[in-house]
């Protein structure tokens, strides 16, 4: 089994906040993150995918239509974005990364060719902040 | 130790923070055109990296240029508390009338950071919005 990844990247806005909370309460729970008129991050998304290489090719899928499947149906929604504002598959949910990695994979399981498997989604917020989604 | 040796002495610090490119005396469709994505009205955002660049001899009783923990004390006043976790278009008063461009971003933490800092020490400000995307000032 062989695993392989391509790394994009996109810059957001968003902010942490839950509209059933008070602002006192998001503020003790979110801290700064909470800022009403949002902040941004250089997100890194990284992209594992998992098979047996092609005998003919030797690739396991051809990875510059790999960067162009997470293009079409990630970075375009994502890329300079307000994340709380204009991501459909965001909306009714907290902005955290956590629901960000969760949401990526859901969108991009559905058009991963057959012949490998989506194995793992990283995600960066900041160079000491990432978390990790393996579809469970 | 000769008294002319000069060292450069480098601090890095952080901010995450949201923007949007744009001049307001253009329409939207001109904003798009010259800033593309940069320009969304809902604001994007960076991780801004900031490297701080102070110049100086050695004092000869500390063998500092300058305390670190000073120049990272004063970043933080000037710098990371005005802007980190903020939106720069809306939340400072610095970029009510100016573009927050990477470019007039570094100047205005320049300026920021030389009014607390000896004027006998050189200053410079390096700040990168992405990792292939950075300005210098002064350049």
């Amino acid at each position: 089994m062989v695993y392989l990844t391509r790394v994009e990247h996109f810059n957001a806005a968003h902010k942490l906040y839950n509209p059933d909370w008070s602002l006192e309460k998001n503020d003790e729970v979110f801290g700064k993150c909470a800022n009403e008129n949002w902040h941004g991050h250089n997100y890194d998304l990284f992209v594992t995918i998992k098979g047996e290489p092609d005998p003919d090719t030797g690739f396991l899928f051809d990875v510059k239509r790999l960067s162009g499947i997470i293009r079409e149906y990630v970075i375009e929604k994502l890329d300079h974005k307000n994340l709380n504002i204009e991501v459909d598959f965001l909306q009714g949910k907290m902005c955290s990364t956590e629901n960000l990695v969760i949401g990526i994979w859901q969108q991009l399981a559905p058009h991963i060719p057959s012949q490998v498997r989506l194995h793992g989604i990283k995600l960066y917020e900041t160079p000491r902040i990432y978390v990790e989604y393996f579809g469970e | 130790m000769n008294a002319t040796k000069k060292v450069a002495v480098f601090r890095r610090e952080h901010f995450n923070a949201a923007h949007r490119i744009f001049n307001p005396a253009w329409d939207d469709r001109k904003n798009a055109e010259v800033f593309g994505k940069c320009s969304n009205p809902n604001y994007h955002g960076h991780n801004y990296e900031l490297v701080v660049k102070v110049t100086g001899v050695p004092d000869p009783d500390t063998g500092y240029v300058m305390d670190m923990k000073r120049l990272s004390q004063i970043t933080k006043e000037e710098v990371l508390d005005k802007f980190d976790h903020r939106n720069l278009n809306l939340d400072t008063a610095y970029f009510r009338d100016l573009n927050p461009t990477a470019e007039h971003i570094a100047i205005v933490i320049y300026d920021l950071l030389r009014a607390r800092i000896d004027p006998a020490l050189d200053l410079k400000v390096r700040l990168y919005e992405t990792e292939r995307n950075f300005v210098e000032y002064p350049a």
